[in-house]
């Protein structure tokens, strides 16, 4: 029940607000704590599945299985391995920020906002468990409603121009997607004579290249839309320029990550052969996205707009890790996409307290503000350290080991990538510069205040996450890399060597169970030899 | 033994992160002593671990304390653990940087007085991260650890370049210098990816092994071999960090920040990182000679480059800073003809005499009130006493003559490019030296004798900026904190040469013999190869030989005294006795001294060539033709496209009756005229 649990509380949480009513300025306060109670309640609940978590093991932990509709093959299946559980706890550890960043700033329908943040939060952590393609295909378009309606209500001007675009965009991708699922399953039904939309009775078809191509491109679309991987990428600017802060935040943090995710889970296991053939022209695509990202974003006059195109950069380093395919590249896209996560959480929440005060999101408008509010620009700096990935913060554990696995991989393209080190630097600066430094030319930023209590609360949480994951990476490693291990083998279709302690000797052999030494190319061969 | 030396970086990381934290409530006195205190604090304990080190039986042929502090990155095979190391050159390396950094906080706290309580306690709170992040580049027993270190000075040099952030110069150089720094990085990021690929370890001592075991090199990449791309790829990085062309740019506009940040970044922190890096993978580096020659060269172009420039300067700090670079330009020399020792013994030495010339320009620019501009001083010299001595000494030990400092490490590297069969670049060498003489002088000259030329309202922007003009009357001489740390300085330019006297003269070269086996590779069979090989060494010189190269080595060494000599000439016969002739001379050659003032355009060069073409492109082509223009457009398109067509289909819904009932008529004329025609 543990993960089911996990779903509920928020779910069932978000219609009890509906139910509070609304109108008086006390009730509105009554949601919010209300909401936020909810959402610290998930967490809470989150993290006690952590402890609960056995690191060491590639299965799925706290499986639940339930007949849903039979006739068809669809189960209400549930379970949580080594890359979800991070994932489902980057979802539990955001909500809860993104509600409390709100509390100021969200003075209207604060009923229906705080539903849609919990309803938001229950079918992201439903997309990260499901172990059933149908129940994964509810959860996916179940979290495209909430924030349909976040964007266009609370958010900024052309609020439902970037609505409507990030539906369409989704649902473009979405359909093809279904259609796929629809197809596999069905593909299950004629070799077995079962129908199955269990992404484990799936992952055992032995599916033939020819239509594992198409299916390949029809999931790995949908999943590359949503990450967004260039040249799909237009929608993200738009939507977040558009959406309040709790939604940039959400969007960025999590949702973005429900693609690289999607391409881990389903189009790189599912169907191998195409994977492995397509990754390179996904790699070439990642690559162009991640100086392309930066280029454009060097040059964005809005705060929220360059994050957004920072955000295509560095997601394309995550997919750059997992065309790589091996245990480095892979554990490194999967770190990245939680450290993405926090520290470009927690630029829009700088960003979002900065237009908070000043109604605005343009560079130009600002300079010199450190001298009135330090801790903020302070808290900034920060954060911006670590998604310029300085070693010792987040950022820099994920691109490196992202850059590890895929110079393995290729070279070249890792090379160009690199070129993404100089330019976030660049980017990044810049833009702290021309909002912090300076001297402050703007006199209607004299007046304005440092943090509040509340908006400590919110952000250094986010800060300590950022020094946390980038001190001692170890904690989120370790529990990942079994998950990971299994993913490359199911792949690549060779047994990975667990060769940690391999560096203590020279790394191009490898002691064998029967004390037979190898080189690891020999082993690689031989296991690639026995699986074909 | 072992906690000690997580100690070293750990303690002025604490006064960072005291001083960062609650400090900026607290008294000036209390954040200032508290981080020259945790400096003080961990030279006391590099002292005890470096004694310790040398009380140590050599094992595998050095003496090193190894400490593995926690696991830090581990996926698969990469397995990176937070590993310190101390070993002769890190020895030598953390007394530099906690001793001379010791001073330089000691200076400071005269220094920046003037700041208020909290930009005080921010000032001192980078400084001592600065520091912290320095001695974990120089502790570090691996390449990623070494990083952290490498990438912090980087972010402290940003930090504290830009520490008037008011000012946009100042804002401006920080992030220059910081972005130049990340373009050395991506080199240096691909090198530390193909040593991995290749050797499967980032451990500095295990490469090494690896590297020295190897019997021929793997080509990578059109036939170059993979240790000549990885330690190009390195040197990428070490010209960024150590301002070597062609990423020298950012180290003159550096001077942007407080003149006490210059001498901890030009002496005991941050440039020599380069230098130090090329050091600690000397074995990788030997067995790359390609490299080798391309590092020579760099360093000794760069060496002529900012000398050149530095004649004509007439900035304090800036004169001092391409000092630098034209002394790093020595060291990479050094480093390039496969001097190891030489290289790390001026870096050495130059620490001491550039640390105390930037703390006595700094002790010129306090009693000024911030003119940093030398055509604005002159006459200084009996007005500032202190200041004047000591800054005295430091410009004939970085000139090099004898028995300063920068003579012995000056001349061993003058040497070893001599005797490595390295004429021309010698000869180069010793021209950069005669420039040194001469505007190391020509600066001394213009600020300390002549006429005082320091009129009221001849102020220039630098520190204290929009200070009062500097009053005729109210000049004072450096006070004591500042005056205990010029002093001890110039205790170190004098005498820190004498570790290193050549055997040519009677010395046994200690500091060579000490750093010595720092560059071989740890023999992992108990063998003792360093000091075999010196053996062999030994034995190739015959005493015949040995005597001829005495020789020759005393013929080198008095042509550089005499050079040196001539260029002092040189600045006292322009800039002393008849500065008009300096005068006369930039105008007969104006258009040459216009290339050197204004550095050769190199930064209106990358700015024409890069900056804008890059800016522009972004801008124009890819946000708003490719993003805007031809995604949008055909994303929008279809959105329209879409539209029209439901425009004109809504029109069939015309919702009268009588219209319906036409088209199904037709329809079934249609339908049944198909039929029939059939």
């Amino acid at each position: 029940m543990a993960l089911t649990l996990l779903v509920l509380l928020p779910l069932v949480g978000g219609l009890l607000v509906l139910l509070l009513g609304k109108g008086s300025e006390g009730r509105d306060r009554l949601v919010k704590q209300t909401a936020l109670a909810i959402s610290l309640a998930t967490f809470a609940a989150s993290i006690w599945l952590w402890m609960g978590f056995d690191p060491a093991s590639a299965d799925f932990q706290f499986v639940e299985r339930y007949t849903w509709l039979p006739d068809f093959g669809i189960s209400y299946h549930v379970g949580l391995d080594g890359i979800t559980l991070w994932l489902v706890l980057l979802t539990t550890f955001l909500t809860p920020i993104s509600l409390l960043c709100s509390w100021e700033s969200v003075n209207q329908r604060v009923r229906e906002f705080s539903f849609f943040m919990l309803l938001l939060e229950a079918a992201m952590i439903g997309v990260f468990i499901s172990l059933d393609l149908f129940l994964f295909y509810v959860f996916w378009d179940a979290m495209l409603i909430p924030m349909y309606f976040l964007i266009g209500i609370w958010g900024y001007e052309q609020r439902i121009y970037a609505a409507v675009k990030f539906m369409l965009y989704t649902m473009a991708g979405s359909v093809l997607m279904l259609l796929a699922i629809i197809w596999v399953a069905y593909y299950h039904q004629q070799v077995t004579g079962v129908i199955s939309f269990d992404l484990l009775d799936l992952y055992a078809l032995d599916i033939p290249a020819g239509l594992q191509t198409w299916l390949f491109l029809a999931f790995t679309l949908a999943f590359i839309i949503k990450v967004p991987v260039f040249p799909f990428h237009t929608w993200l600017p738009d939507a977040h320029v558009q959406a309040p802060t709790a939604g940039s935040v959400i969007l960025a943090g999590v949702m973005l990550k429900m693609g690289t995710y999607g391409l881990l889970r389903f189009s790189f296991p599912m169907f191998p052969e195409a994977a492995l053939q397509f990754a390179p022209y996904l790699a070439v695509l990642a690559v162009i996205g991640i100086v392309y990202g930066a280029l454009v974003a060097m040059v964005q006059p809005d705060m929220k707009k360059l994050v957004a195109y920072s955000s295509v950069s560095h997601l394309g380093f995550v997919v750059l890790g997992i065309c790589a395919m091996n245990v480095n590249g892979v554990q490194g896209a999967v770190f990245q996409m939680l450290a993405h996560g926090v520290s470009t959480g927690g630029l829009f929440l700088v960003v979002g307290m900065l237009s908070d005060r000043r109604h605005t999101k343009l560079i130009s408008e600002y300079g010199g503000i450190k001298a009135v509010m330090p801790k903020l620009v302070g808290m900034f700096m920060l954060i911006t350290l670590a998604s310029i990935a300085l070693p010792g913060m987040n950022g820099f554990v994920g691109e490196f080991l992202i850059f590890v696995g895929s110079f393995a991989w290729n070279p070249w393209m890792t090379s160009v990538a690199v070129s993404g080190v100089i330019l976030s630097a660049v980017y990044m600066l810049w833009m702290f510069q021309r909002v912090n430094f300076g001297p402050m030319t703007n006199p209607k930023n004299k007046g304005l205040r440092d943090l509040s209590p509340r908006e400590w609360a919110v952000i250094a949480p986010i800060v300590a996450m950022c020094i946390w994951m980038g001190v001692t990476p170890g904690v989120f490693l370790k529990p990942m890399e079994p998950a990971v291990r299994r993913v490359v083998e199911q792949v690549r279709g060779v047994l990975v060597p667990v060769n940690a302690a391999l560096t203590l000797k020279t790394t191009s052999e490898v002691v064998l169970p029967d004390g037979a030494t190898k080189t690891t190319s020999e082993v690689v061969s031989a296991a690639e030899g026995g699986a074909r | 033994m072992t906690s000690v030396l997580l100690l070293i970086p750990l303690l002025p990381f604490l006064g960072f992160v005291i001083n960062a934290t609650i400090g900026r409530r607290w008294s000036k006195g209390v954040t200032g002593g508290l981080a020259t205190g945790a400096m003080a604090g961990a030279f006391g304990v590099s002292v005890y671990a470096v004694w310790t080190m040398l009380g140590l039986e050599p094992a595998g042929g050095v003496r090193a304390i190894d400490q593995v502090v926690f696991t830090w990155l581990a996926s698969d095979a990469l397995q990176i653990p937070f590993a310190l190391r101390l070993d002769p050159l890190a020895a030598l390396m953390i007394l530099v940087v906690t001793g001379i950094g010791t001073l330089i906080h000691l200076y400071s706290t005269a220094y920046m007085h003037d700041e208020t309580a909290p930009e005080f306690a921010r000032y001192f709170s980078y400084l001592n991260l600065f520091a912290s992040f320095m001695l974990v580049l120089v502790l570090g027993a691996n390449f990623p650890v070494l990083f952290i270190g490498w990438e912090g000075v980087g972010l402290c040099s940003y930090l504290l370049i830009g520490f008037y952030f008011t000012k946009p110069s100042a804002a401006d150089a920080g992030k220059k210098a910081f972005v130049v720094n990340r373009i050395g990085d991506f080199g240096f990021i691909l090198g530390m990816l193909l040593l991995f690929t290749t050797f499967g370890t980032l451990d500095f001592q295990q490469l090494a092994v690896k590297v020295a075991e190897m019997s021929a090199e793997p080509a990578v990449w059109a036939g170059a071999g993979v240790l000549t791309v990885a330690t190009l790829l390195l040197f990428v990085g070490a010209t960024g960090k150590s301002a070597q062309i062609p990423l020298f740019v950012w180290l003159p506009d550096a001077m942007e920040g407080p003149t006490p940040v210059s001498a901890l970044i030009h002496a005991a922190t941050m440039v020599t990182a380069g230098v130090y890096m090329i050091g600690r993978n000397a074995v990788l580096f030997s067995h790359a000679p390609f490299t080798l020659e391309v590092i020579a060269i760099i360093g000794v172009l760069t060496a002529l480059m900012a000398g050149t420039i530095g004649l004509v300067q007439n900035d304090i700090k800036r004169v001092l800073a391409y000092s630098t670079v034209s002394q790093l330009g020595y060291m990479f020399l050094a480093m390039g003809v496969g001097a190891f020792a030489g290289g790390v013994f001026h870096l050495y030495t130059h620490a001491f005499f550039k640390a105390l010339l930037f703390l006595g320009s700094g002790a010129v620019i306090h009693a000024l009130h911030g003119q940093q501009d030398m055509r604005y001083m002159g006459g200084l010299k009996r007005k500032l006493p202190i200041t004047f001595w000591t800054f005295l000494v430091g410009t004939i030990a970085i000139v090099g003559i004898p028995p300063l400092a920068g003579f012995f490490s000056k001349d061993e590297i003058l040497w070893k490019t001599f005797s490595t069969g390295h004429p021309v670049l010698w000869g180069l060498a010793v021209l950069a030296a005669l420039l040194t003489a001469t505007y190391m002088f020509r600066l001394l000259y213009m600020t300390f004798y002549g006429s005082a030329r320091w009129s009221p309202g001849a102020s220039a922007p630098g520190d204290h900026a929009g200070a009062k003009a500097p009053a005729l009357h109210g000049l004072h001489d450096a006070p004591p904190a500042m005056a205990i740390a010029l002093v001890v300085l110039v205790i170190g330019s004098v005498g820190a040469g004498l570790f290193g006297v050549p055997h040519a003269l009677g010395g046994d070269n200690r500091i060579e013999t000490f750093l010595e086996p720092s560059f071989h590779a740890m023999s992992v069979t108990g063998d003792t190869p360093a000091l075999a090989e010196a053996a062999v060494a030994e034995a190739e010189h015959a005493p015949e030989a040995a005597h001829a190269d005495t020789q020759t080595e005393l013929l080198l060494m008095f042509t550089s005294v005499m050079v040196a000599l001539a260029g002092i000439g040189l600045a006292t016969v322009f800039f002393l006795k008849a500065p008009q002739r300096a005068d006369a001379m930039a105008g007969q050659f104006s258009g040459l001294h216009r290339l050197l003032l204004n550095k050769y355009y190199v930064d209106e060069l990358y700015n024409a060539v890069f900056v804008q073409p890059i800016k522009g492109v972004s801008t124009s082509v890819l946000w708003k033709g490719v993003d805007a223009g031809i995604i949008d457009g055909s994303v929008n398109g279809v959105g329209l496209m879409v539209r029209g067509w439901s425009a004109v289909l809504r029109r069939v819904q015309t919702g009268s009756v009588r219209a319906y009932a036409m088209s199904i008529f037709l329809g079934v004329v249609t339908i049944l005229g198909y039929f029939l025609w059939r």
